[in-house]
């Protein structure tokens, strides 16, 4: 009987995928392992199982389940009262291992890959990728020399097995499973995600990436990151991600922990762009410790709502923040984002940029925090919030909170609101632009301070995104 | 080649009505001067003729070549061959001029025209103007001098090679310099295929363009017409020598 109901459910959801969101396609589901719907402790324990870990891990788990469970949600929102934890499969597994060619991957998985042109980007400007797959990675692979300068790229669950020093050392010491509901459900659930190490004075010249793929209806991804740029290193890390569009919601949740050592920059970027029925709940922070640089490049397409603020703890003297970030919200998509800095050292910096637009009703929110602590003298701020909207019926909010404890610091807030006017669209279709091409030429001009952190071929494909988004979307 | 054919043209702005009756005919080779005091309605007439929202057209027609502009959105006025220098363009951040008048050119050519020949072909255009080339990588209109606004609005008439150009007041906030290399480039235009609209409060611009008819607009109409001599006759004279001479016809 449930087996007839799988079928079923499979046959619905290729029936509810909707086509006009680009990456909305989906492939039968022919997996190793699903789990039923809902989550309970027995699940967590037999997760770890079939990962085979060790205690230690799956002791991590439970507890973290046990505070998942206590943990109230999250109270400054509503927006949340309508996910069901009890509609969710916690964890898929399409394949039995992680592979190192593509030729490996099976078809259907493989196929996906392709359209979304990843082994392709591989082939020409990545140092090495990791691909995802619901639950687990299945695809990985990095460039040989970037092996013998004793760079560790992998997926997560290959690192507890084989660097279990390193993981034991720094897992969950920036974001602790008590950090929020989410934080502690990823930290019970957690599965696949990539984890990074860079050797001392070693230079990752050209990106790594991740792309993480759900495809199941109803599925939960939980991917856990874990990035240590040892001292004076450099590594930029790309993160790219879609989804089927489903009729039912889908739940993102990840937990990206970073730690950039004395003098290293680790910089990450994100093009999320999931399909407008996923939950994306991710909680995202750095440790920087002295002369280290963070930075996080931002960029939030899709979903239903996002709840995302990437943060940087600024440790040690000298220690610098760059937050740059996006929000596109469409319908009835929210994007609820923003940043926290804590300067906690003298001389820190910490530069801000958020970019939002919202159309056709959609609502964007900047939630803001910065922290210069009592001792954190010499210290700089400079924080910068635009909103555009195309409509009356769009929303953007700006909620920016300082929270200033030494005197001797320098801080610079700046917001604007804007609407895109007609006079704009006039003056740009009485040059031979559909309306189209001229709401996409103000968007792209709008967030050019974020596009143009991105390496050429993501700039490039950002730009693609918007105009897909922006299709249809006046008049 | 196509004429531009307004006639009987009636336009309302936010309810009150501010062309009654305007007619005019524009033939390829053609330029044509229209002046007036404010108020008279001839940026209603560029702005209604290139299709802004905001302008009603209650009455009337207008015709380029075959084709009723008034039934055409904007872009597919521009593709046709409509262009308007506007007198205050707008301001787009973020967007390199480059980037725009390549997406401008393509549009209203139709074509899918490589970056580096695109560039070629404006840096020649950019020469014409006495522009320099950084100009291409600044942002569209941001914090651009009276005189780069014009001149850029020029830039992109000689690119998109309209037949039909309506050059809404492009001496408005010129020092005489910038007039000269404006009108250059206006006139290294003209020709047969190009019919041209000038609009504009003083003689000064038809000194360097020199218009084949005059024309002068009051309360929304053109209330007399003739040649370059009436332009002369307007500066030494005034708008009220007209105002006068058309009350006693009882035109006004």
């Amino acid at each position: 009987m449930a087996k007839v109901n799988e079928e079923i459910e499979q046959k619905n959801a290729a029936l509810d995928i909707v086509q006009d969101y680009k990456y909305g396609f989906s492939d039968p589901e022919n997996y190793v392992y699903k789990s039923g719907k809902g989550l309970t402790r027995e699940m967590v324990k037999q997760i770890s199982e079939m990962k085979n870990e060790p205690g230690w891990m799956t002791d991590f788990r439970l507890k973290s389940y046990d505070i998942f469970a206590s943990m109230p949600m999250p109270w400054w929102t509503k927006d949340l009262n309508e996910l069901n934890f009890d509609d969710i499969h916690y964890y898929v597994r399409p394949t039995d291992k992680a592979v190192q060619s593509w030729d490996d991957v099976p078809d259907t998985v493989k196929q996906t890959f392709d359209k979304l042109g990843i082994p392709e980007a591989e082939r020409n400007f990545l140092a090495g990728v990791t691909a995802q797959y619901e639950s687990e990675v299945v695809y990985h692979n990095m460039r040989k020399d970037l092996e013998d300068l004793g760079v560790i790229f992998t997926d997560m669950d290959t690192a507890v097995r084989e660097h279990p020093e390193l993981v034991k050392k720094y897992f969950s010491t920036v974001i602790p499973p008590s950090d929020n509901k989410f934080a502690a459900l990823n930290s019970a659930v957690w599965s696949g995600g990539s984890f990074i190490w860079v050797p001392k004075g070693v230079h990752v010249d050209i990106p790594l990436q991740a792309y993480f793929r759900i495809n199941t209806k109803n599925a939960g991804q939980f991917e856990r990151t874990l990035i240590i740029g040892d001292a004076d290193s450099f590594v930029h890390y790309v993160e790219g991600c879609s989804a089927p569009k489903y009729s039912t919601d889908a739940l993102h949740s990840a937990v990206v922990e970073i730690v950039c050592l004395p003098g290293s920059r680790v910089r990450y970027t994100t093009i999320q762009n999931w399909s407008p029925n996923v939950y994306n709940l991710v909680t995202k922070r750095a440790v920087a410790h002295e002369n280290a640089v963070m930075e996080w490049i931002d960029g939030n397409i899709g979903s239903k709502l996002t709840m995302k603020y990437p943060a940087v703890i600024l440790k040690g003297e000298g220690a610098r923040a760059e937050i740059t970030s996006i929000a596109f919200a469409g319908t009835d998509q929210h994007q609820d984002a923003g940043t926290k800095v804590f300067h906690l050292a003298p001389n820190t910096s910490s530069t801000i940029v958020s970019k939002s637009i919202s159309k056709g009703g959609g609502k964007t929110t900047y939630r803001g925090w910065v922290k210069v602590a009592d001792n954190a003298h010499g210290s700089k701020v400079n924080v910068k919030c635009d909103a555009l909207m195309f409509d009356d019926g769009s929303v953007s909010d700006t909620i920016p909170f300082m929270e200033i404890n030494e005197n001797r610091v320098s801080i610079e807030h700046e917001a604007t609101v804007s609407k895109v006017s007609e006079d704009m669209l006039f003056y740009l279709m009485s040059r031979g632009l559909s309306e189209e091409q001229a709401t996409g030429l103000i968007v792209s001009g709008f967030i050019e301070p974020f596009s143009k952190e991105l390496p050429m071929e993501y700039a490039v494909e950002l730009n693609r995104l918007i105009e897909l988004e922006m299709e249809g979307s006046v008049g | 080649m196509a004429d531009l054919v307004v006639k009987d043209l009636h336009v309302n702005v936010a309810g009150k009505e501010v062309l009654k009756g305007f007619n005019l005919t524009v033939k390829g080779g053609e330029v044509h001067a229209i002046m007036g005091p404010n108020g008279t309605g001839k940026t209603t007439l560029s702005m209604t003729l290139a299709g802004h929202p905001r302008y009603a057209v209650t009455q009337g027609e207008a015709f380029l070549g075959e084709k009723n502009l008034l039934e055409m959105e904007v872009d597919e006025r521009a593709r046709e061959g409509l262009f308007l220098a506007f007198q205050y363009p707008s301001e787009i951040p973020g967007v390199p001029v480059k980037n725009f008048l390549r997406q401008a050119y393509n549009s209203v050519k139709g074509t899918e025209m490589e970056v580096f020949e695109f560039y070629s072909i404006m840096q020649e255009k950019m020469q014409m103007m006495k522009m320099d080339m950084s100009f291409a990588n600044r942002n569209l209109n941001e914090g651009f001098s009276g005189g780069e606004k014009k001149r850029h609005e020029i830039l992109q008439m000689a690119l998109l090679e309209p037949k039909i150009a309506i050059l809404d007041e492009t001496d408005s906030g010129l020092d005489i310099d910038a007039l000269k290399v404006v009108a250059d480039g206006v006139n290294s235009l003209r020709g047969p295929e190009l019919g041209v609209l000038v609009i504009t409060h003083y003689h000064r611009l038809l000194e360097y363009i020199e218009p084949d008819f005059v024309h002068v607009m009051m309360d929304g109409r053109i209330v007399r017409s003739g040649g370059p001599e009436l332009a002369l006759e307007l500066e030494e004279k005034g708008y009220d020598w007209i105002r006068s001479e058309v009350s006693v016809g009882g035109e006004v």
